[in-house]
């Protein structure tokens, strides 16, 4: 007995078909709205991948987390950890680079260990967990820096103001490559997507991330390892926000305690959108994908035809309701 | 009860509902007379909850009528009024009252407050708690509950929480109660409280429609029977006109003469043997709910567990299966070899797999594919290093299901839209797929049509055929006669009796259940 819907949306009977079809929405305004032909130059496409490739990042965490039915609020202040970690690793104590990225993804991966822990084996709500983490993460980039942001401009002992060399590793990531046709931070946020994408879709952890999200107890009864499998979601989402703040120092050039405010919200957004259930066992990377290129173009297309940021809230606000209306129709 | 010298209290003609393109009921003709038991049976998907939702005002858009005689005993030209409820809460007001399978109270509030829900006795926009705890009283001892009105719903046993249900209905006068499985989760006593207060609701001209697939309630119940199947009316007829097998026959559309399949079986040697199983309440770890339970299983054999709800047949076998975390048992032998089993996954390791009664809570991802749900409990054999073999996950699902005939249109079909039935065969071939030598099922035909339950008896058959021991929990009777080949009688967690099959009679057993302590051989 299937239930029918005559609308419109009968025509994408899957979530994969309605964040394709909300995507092109998004595709056909910048169409419509080209900003005097702006949107079909090249470097706006790229720079659209590009500004969302950050936000990009943390989305790929937070939907493994939302799968299991949890929520990662903590995102955006682990990116600010990791920035800043990461320009005094290698600004001021001049740590290879490769080292500072390996030292970087394990406090991020740690932070989310520890909220995984929370969760996992004390049993804290995720919502509760987290947001402890974001508080403390904040905290804690805000003690290591003083409050200050970390750049090349350093007061020494006697007051002078020294500037040190900017270290190679931030010129390449905020470099393009592919004859400039690709920003280096972009080819970052998709080798992290493909990875944990294999993960989720290949992978034991991935089908179990699901069942964990769909059916707690029932997958405990299957013995299903449901607190390692979870503990793994947050650590993964904590490695994420790691990644994601290297890649803001390196565009920013310089580490700002205060990165990464509110992009919780950005990232939620973008997983939402795609079509991941905020319930948890429905969805995947696929979706994000698509949610990820919904905000990034849509934000894109705003600010080329110089819509003021207010304007560009309140558009983007109305389209996540819409876009989450339109997941919603066919679910029954 | 004379009928025809009444009007029914509500009559419903030609009554047709489309889901889309697809009727799912069409021409049905239904109606309730005051003081009756009217039993609407059919297998599951035959419409019945969708002609009562009909009735209730959940489902609003439908083809036919519906009339409403006001005055019972009215002359015969009283052709009633028409009525549409168009909420559950219109439906109320015209004295219409559900009670649903899932029970439909918030946990989360009190008694009265659930009383009332809907329509509080307000003054001025206020709720009058003094004026609502007086008249909860009056209602809650009308069906014979005698707690506080500010208890807790959440903290009260499910068998209450069914009687504040009709207690609900007693509340709003209503004068059709539509009873839908009340039984399916009470236990026996409880089943004869609501049987005694279905009988005083009769006495008070309530007219009452029971949904049951317990053959042994409609015998004792009905006074007229309506079977539906497949969205069609197949008739009405007084219960005495309709003897089970008939009735059985008009269900599903063919002769079942046996709904439990004979087989002669051989019983090996001992599989599975438990020594001082020992649980303790959660909340209370002075009490125990199974208390030094023995027992063993033989492969090929069939051992049933009987006893009433809280017996704690159904925390013995979580307990023995590790779903507790920890071992509860002194001692555990599997084929004579001694075990440890402190979670789920050594149990699986050992081929132990365990049925829980709750398909939708405990059993099956509902969200996730019938291949995802099968695979579930073996994926780690199934993944090599971790990597899942997706065309080797869709195969074993597809010997599994086929194996178990589970009806779906593909097997990458969310779980969710397959019929009970099914669910519970997909649930089955979970644990089939890792190869199980001990199967412990806790009812597993519960909420499941009776072609399906035959299905499941069949398998059950053929398991122990090839030497899997099975330990069945089951709340009907003839079920567990039938089934087993041995009887263990659980009594607030003890064992109070062992039967061997065809020693036992339905009497004895109920009377070990309720405490009588009988001589374990």
């Amino acid at each position: 007995m299937k239930i029918k819907n005559d609308n419109i949306f009968d025509l994408v009977k899957s979530s994969a078909g309605r964040a394709t079809v909300a995507f092109f929405l998004v595709i056909l305004l910048g169409v419509i709205f080209n900003a005097d032909g702006a949107f079909f130059k090249l470097g706006m496409h790229r720079d659209a991948l590009r500004q969302a490739s950050v936000f990009g990042i943390l989305a790929i965490g937070m939907t493994v987390v939302i799968i299991t039915g949890g929520i990662d609020l903590s995102v955006g202040s682990i990116l600010a950890v990791s920035a800043v970690t990461f320009s005094i690793l290698t600004i001021h104590l001049e740590w290879p680079a490769w080292i500072a990225i390996i030292a970087c993804i394990i406090v991020g991966g740690g932070l989310g260990a520890i909220s995984g822990s929370l969760i996992a084996f004390a049993k804290l709500q995720p919502f509760i967990a987290t947001l402890a983490m974001m508080t403390f993460a904040r905290g804690a980039a805000k003690y290591i820096t003083g409050g200050q942001k970390i750049s090349t401009y350093i007061t020494n002992a006697e007051g002078e103001v020294v500037i040190k060399k900017l270290p190679e590793i931030f010129k390449a990531i905020d470099s393009r490559i592919l004859g400039g046709n690709v920003a280096m931070v972009s080819i970052i946020f998709l080798i992290c997507l493909v990875v944990v994408w294999i993960f989720l879709s290949k992978h034991k952890w991935g089908r179990e991330l699901f069942s964990i999200g769909g059916n707690e107890e029932a997958s405990r009864l299957s013995g299903v390892p449901v607190k390692l499998t979870k503990f793994i979601a947050y650590t993964v989402s904590g490695a994420m926000c790691a990644i994601a703040g290297i890649a803001q120092a390196a565009q920013e050039t310089q580490g700002d305690p205060e990165a990464g405010g509110g992009y919780e919200l950005t990232a939620i957004a973008m997983v939402v959108i795609g079509g991941t259930s905020l319930n948890g066992g429905r969805g995947g990377m696929g979706l994000t994908l698509l949610g990820i290129l919904t905000i990034g173009y849509l934000e894109k297309i705003l600010s080329i035809n110089a819509v003021p940021e207010s304007g560009r809230l309140i558009i983007t606000g109305v389209i996540i309701v819409l876009a989450v209306l339109t997941q919603r129709k066919n679910k029954k | 009860m004379d009928i025809n010298s009444l009007n029914p209290i509500i009559s419903m003609n030609n009554i047709g509902k489309k889901f889309g393109k697809i009727w799912v009921l069409k021409n049905i003709k239904f109606d309730i007379f005051p003081g009756e038991v009217h039993i609407l049976a059919g297998e599951n998907g035959a419409g019945k909850s969708t002609l009562m939702k009909i009735l209730s005002g959940v489902h609003t858009d439908y083809e036919g009528t519906m009339r409403m005689h006001s005055n019972h005993k009215g002359t015969l030209n009283n052709h009633g009024s028409i009525i549409h409820p168009s909420s559950p809460l219109e439906a109320n007001k015209l004295g219409i009252s559900i009670i649903h399978q899932e029970l439909s109270l918030i946990p989360s509030m009190n008694v009265q407050d659930n009383l009332f829900l809907g329509r509080p006795l307000t003054k001025a926009g206020f709720i009058q708690d003094e004026k609502q705890t007086i008249q909860a009283l009056t209602v809650l001892k009308e069906v014979g509950l005698n707690i506080s009105a500010y208890d807790m719903i959440e903290d009260l046993p499910i068998s209450m929480q069914q009687l504040i249900e009709i207690a609900k209905a007693i509340s709003i006068k209503a004068k059709v109660i539509i009873m839908d499985e009340p039984s399916s989760s009470l236990n026996n006593k409880d089943v004869e409280i609501l049987f005694a207060l279905i009988k005083k609701l009769k006495e008070q001209n309530c007219g009452i429609v029971y949904i049951s697939h317990k053959m042994d309630e409609i015998e004792r119940l009905a006074d007229r029977i309506t079977v539906l199947r497949d969205g069609e009316y197949v008739g009405t007829a007084l219960a005495k006109d309709l003897p089970i097998p008939l009735l059985i026959n008009w269900m599903v559309g063919r002769e079942m003469t046996n709904l439990f399949p004979k087989m002669d079986k051989s019983i090996g040697k001992e599989k599975l043997r438990v020594e001082n199983v020992n649980i303790y309440k959660s909340n209370d770890p002075s009490k125990k709910i199974v208390n030094n339970v023995n027992f063993s299983v033989n492969s090929g054999e069939i051992l049933g567990i009987a006893g009433l709800q809280g017996c704690g047949s159904s925390e013995l076998l979580m307990g023995i299966f590790g779903g507790y975390n920890k071992q509860l048992t002194e001692h555990i032998y599997l084929n004579g070899k001694e075990i440890s089993i402190i979670n789920p996954s050594d149990s699986i390791k050992n081929k132990i797999a365990l049925l829980t009664n709750d398909r939708k809570g405990t059993g099956l991802i509902l969200s996730m594919s019938i291949i995802a749900n099968i695979c579930m409990a073996g994926l780690k054999s199934l993944a090599t290093r971790g990597w899942r073999n997706k065309k080797n996950e869709a195969v074993i699902a597809k010997k599994h299901g086929s194996a178990l005939q589970i009806h779906a249109a593909s097997f990458d079909m969310e779980v969710n839209s397959l019929s009970g039935g099914n669910q519970q065969k997909v649930a089955i071939g979970k644990w089939l797929q890792i190869a199980p030598e001990v199967l412990l099922l806790d009812e597993p035909t519960r909420g499941i049509d009776v072609g399906a339950k035959h299905e499941i008896y069949s398998l059950m058959n053929e398991w122990t055929n090839r030497g899997i021991s099975i330990v069945l929990i089951t709340s009907e009777m003839p079920e567990l006669l039938a089934m087993s080949d041995r009887i263990l009688v659980l009594h607030r967690g003890e064992i109070t009796a062992e039967y061997k099959k065809n020693e036992a009679s339905a009497e004895d057993i109920l009377e070990a259940a309720m405490g009588k302590e009988k001589v374990r051989r």
